[in-house]
């Protein structure tokens, strides 16, 4: 819940220094007891704005070094966390593609857009809520062999997420599951909840896709080449 | 086939090729190649040596906002880039077209905390509108051509060019490069004819339109579109420090100035308005006061060329985002001519209550020590209007922009939004090379004067024709008269000794005279105005004087004290 009291404590609307946001703060700040990943599970306790909500932003860049120092600043700026942050080259030749998760609102998510399209090289910004968009992240969990063998439930539950076990020695057994974050965070839950038996855990960021039928870069990107050649012939 | 030559000689050439004539820089380890190669182009890139880095980007600044030129600085690694930011982060809030050009170690040593290494991309990137390294010679030409089109189009800004010291030494086959696209910018977005429309429906439909004018008015060269737009459905406007220039003071439209420490009638009348018409402004704080209860009465219509300025601050109902040279008389053709005289007089007790509580007393006092507004008045009337206004940052500032008076666009240099002291006196140097033929005033206090007061070495060595309007009352004022309202009289180190302006002057061999009296103030004007080169005018100000109107922070716009 880091950014949501730094959120109520930073921008409370009145000014940045009044005095009252600390009051709010130490009200709201609990220490963090719960394991971090809850934090998307748990309702959201906002006092002042209970619009907030997990945003996914997808971005596409030009590929110049530098562009994610530059997006992540227009985020570190107003320090609002990252949730989750994957970049890879997208299926446009020479267009990179940024999945980024953040807790904010809806104006704060345009304002945001707005000025990572700003940035010079930035080609499109554009944000999301879950419902507009397919979803999906992978996990690779490493757990303990003999606890396994001793625990005949593990498997089922490994059956019962459609995990996947890519390895098994002696000692640990590897296991990989790909998926929506709640079925991920269940499956760690419940192996979890068997004592000695997970030994590492690690989640991928988010990837997703747009559910809408338009293709807004590939717009963007046609409207640019219109434009260009347009320019071209004044000259 | 072009011929081989280094990266630093390909750079001298890319700055001609962009039409650069004037540098403001300070050599040193990182750059030096690039300054060798300067000394072969001393005919046609005049190089103005300043005392600090700093200096060279605000005059770079000052420079490009009088000239409407791409104002250009050049210095060193390390220290010499870190001087500059502050600088460059005035020239992005304040949309100003910069090209600074950094020396850097080479790459080979990049990243090992090399002599004067700094991230300098990565200490820019959120300040600047373009940050680029430039790693090879060969890259030379693509990214000056590429950083002057950045600087200079859209919503202007500072680009800052980091230059490796391998790359200034490299050969390289040199040819111009032309950039004139970039892919990922959209610096002037097409119209969108709906929001025209709708807006010029709104316009024709509005009783009480009041139009705020701000300085992309004179980014856009729209003075004159947005001018015949105002005449022709007779709409008056106030407008921002910044476009404080952009239309004549003497308009008969012209209501005054936005703001904190703005007139009364133009922030009064905001929050009476039925339909507010935001022109190349961007609803700064200082001219908004408070949000919650801002222009909420009005329809609002915003036109800026930087998408993410609507919305920001200020929710409005139609964003027309195109250039106002184009968007505004688009709208104009759809307007009816109509009369607002009515509404239009409806400003007039206002600035009657102003000029008799604060103005007269202002500009014309009649006893006591000389006040900061007679003094800018005066020079004002001496200049008939067509001086350029520089001023530094505080009162100064504030009494310069409320009583100089401007018939040409482009004579306002001013840190607005990041309210830079120290700015003052480069910006004017720069000034002095961006409009040679005009007079240019700095009106400056003790605070800020100091804080770059080594720039009197550059006037003296080049001579630069700045006059130089020392307002000095012994506080650092502007904070001093927040103390004083809202901090129960608490001084806190604002009083401030100081030195003999007079024998710094004469030391720079520059020549200087203070005025006490009022009674000499006339005659000093003229002195100063009529003394070819430099001239240090110190006045004598009244102490504790404040500035008024004023709307206290966080008040609402249309709450502005008197007294």
């Amino acid at each position: 819940m880091a950014q949501e009291y730094k959120k109520v404590g930073g921008q409370c609307g009145d000014c940045s220094t009044c005095g009252k946001c600390e009051k709010i703060l130490s009200q709201t700040t609990q220490p963090q007891t719960t394991q971090p990943h809850k934090t998307e599970e748990e309702p959201i306790k906002m006092e002042q704005d209970n619009s907030t909500k997990l945003y996914t932003f997808l971005i596409y860049s030009e590929n110049i070094a530098g562009l994610l120092s530059q997006i992540s600043a227009v985020f570190t700026r107003r320090q609002i966390n990252i949730e989750s942050l994957n970049v890879c080259a997208s299926s446009t030749p020479g267009v990179h593609k940024y999945t980024l998760t953040s807790f904010c609102t809806q104006e704060m998510a345009i304002m945001l857009t707005k000025q990572i399209e700003k940035k010079i090289d930035v080609l499109k910004a554009n944000y999301f809520t879950d419902d507009q968009i397919f979803i999906n992240e992978t996990c690779l969990l490493k757990i303990s062999t003999p606890t396994m063998l001793a625990n005949a439930q593990i498997c089922s539950i490994v059956r019962q997420y459609s995990a996947r076990i890519v390895e098994v020695n002696s000692t640990y057994a590897t296991i990989e599951k790909t998926g929506i974050t709640s079925d991920i965070l269940g499956l760690f839950d419940a192996l979890n909840s068997i004592p000695e038996c997970v030994l590492q855990f690690v989640r991928s960021g988010r990837i997703a896709i747009t559910k809408s039928r338009i293709e807004h870069l590939d717009e963007y990107l046609a409207e640019r080449e219109v434009r260009r050649k347009e320019e071209a012939t004044r000259r | 086939m072009a011929e081989k030559i280094t990266g630093a000689e390909a750079l001298m050439r890319a700055l001609e090729h962009e039409g650069v004539t004037t540098l403001f820089g300070y050599p040193g380890g990182a750059i030096m190649p690039t300054y060798d190669a300067l000394y072969d182009h001393k005919q046609t890139l005049n190089h103005v040596l300043v005392r600090h880095e700093q200096g060279a980007v605000h005059a770079a600044q000052g420079y490009a906002r009088v000239s409407g030129e791409v104002g250009c600085a050049i210095v060193t690694s390390g220290p010499g880039a870190t001087n500059t930011i502050t600088g460059v982060a005035d020239a992005m809030i304040d949309s100003t077209p910069i090209v600074v050009i950094c020396g850097q170690v080479g790459v080979a040593m990049l990243g090992t905390d090399a002599f004067q290494e700094v991230d300098v991309v990565g200490v820019t990137q959120p300040v600047s509108k373009w940050s680029y390294q430039i790693r090879r010679a060969e890259d030379v030409a693509w990214a000056v051509s590429r950083a002057f089109f950045i600087a200079k189009n859209g919503r202007p800004g500072p680009v800052v060019l980091d230059f490796a010291k391998n790359a200034q030494t490299g050969m390289v086959d040199y040819e111009p490069a032309n950039i004139d696209f970039i892919r990922s910018y959209d610096p002037y977005p097409k119209i969108n004819q709906e929001a025209i429309n709708h807006a010029a429906q709104m316009i024709n439909n509005s009783v009480k339109p009041f139009a705020l004018i701000g300085q992309g008015v004179e980014l856009g060269n729209a003075c004159n579109e947005v001018k015949a737009f105002l005449e022709k459905a007779q709409i008056p406007f106030g407008t921002t420090f910044l476009g404080l220039s952009a239309l004549p003071s003497d308009h008969p439209l012209n209501m005054g100035i936005l703001g904190m420490h703005g007139n009364l009638g133009p922030n009064v009348m905001t929050n009476q308005c039925d339909l507010l018409i935001a022109i190349g402004m961007r609803f700064d704080d200082r001219v908004t006061g408070n949000l919650a209860t801002y222009a909420k009465q009005a329809k609002i219509i915003h036109f800026d060329i930087d998408a993410a300025e609507f919305n920001k601050n200020v929710k409005v109902d139609i964003a027309i985002h195109a250039n106002c040279k184009e968007s505004v008389p688009a709208v104009a053709a759809l307007i009816d001519e109509t009369q607002h005289d009515s509404w239009i007089s409806s400003f007039k007790p206002y600035a009657e209550k102003e000029y008799s509580k604060v103005i007269s007393h202002a500009i014309h006092p009649t006893e006591g020590a000389l006040l900061m507004g007679e003094v800018v008045n005066k020079i004002t009337e001496a200049t008939h209007n067509q001086a350029i206004m520089v001023t530094d940052v505080g009162q100064n500032q504030l009494f310069a922009c409320r009583y100089f008076k401007f018939s040409q666009p482009r004579s306002v240099v001013t840190s607005g939004g990041m309210g830079t002291m120290g700015f003052g006196l480069p910006a004017a140097i720069g000034a002095t090379y961006g409009a040679p033929n005009r007079t240019v005033c700095m009106f400056c206090g003790d605070g800020g004067l100091q804080m770059t007061i080594q720039e009197l070495g550059t006037i003296m060595e080049h001579g630069a024709p700045v006059k130089i309007i020392l307002l000095n009352n012994n506080y650092l004022g502007n904070v001093r008269q927040w103390q004083e309202m809202f901090f129960n009289h608490r001084y806190s180190f604002t009083p401030m000794s100081n030195p003999n302006y007079e024998l710094i002057a004469k030391g720079y061999n520059i020549p200087a005279r203070t005025v006490v009296d009022r009674a000499d103030l006339n005659d000093a004007i003229a002195e100063m105005l009529s003394t070819d080169g430099p001239f240090l005018l110190q006045c004598a100000i009244k102490e504790e004087d404040n500035v008024f109107p004023m709307t206290p922070p966080g008040a609402n716009v249309d709450e502005m004290l008197l007294s």
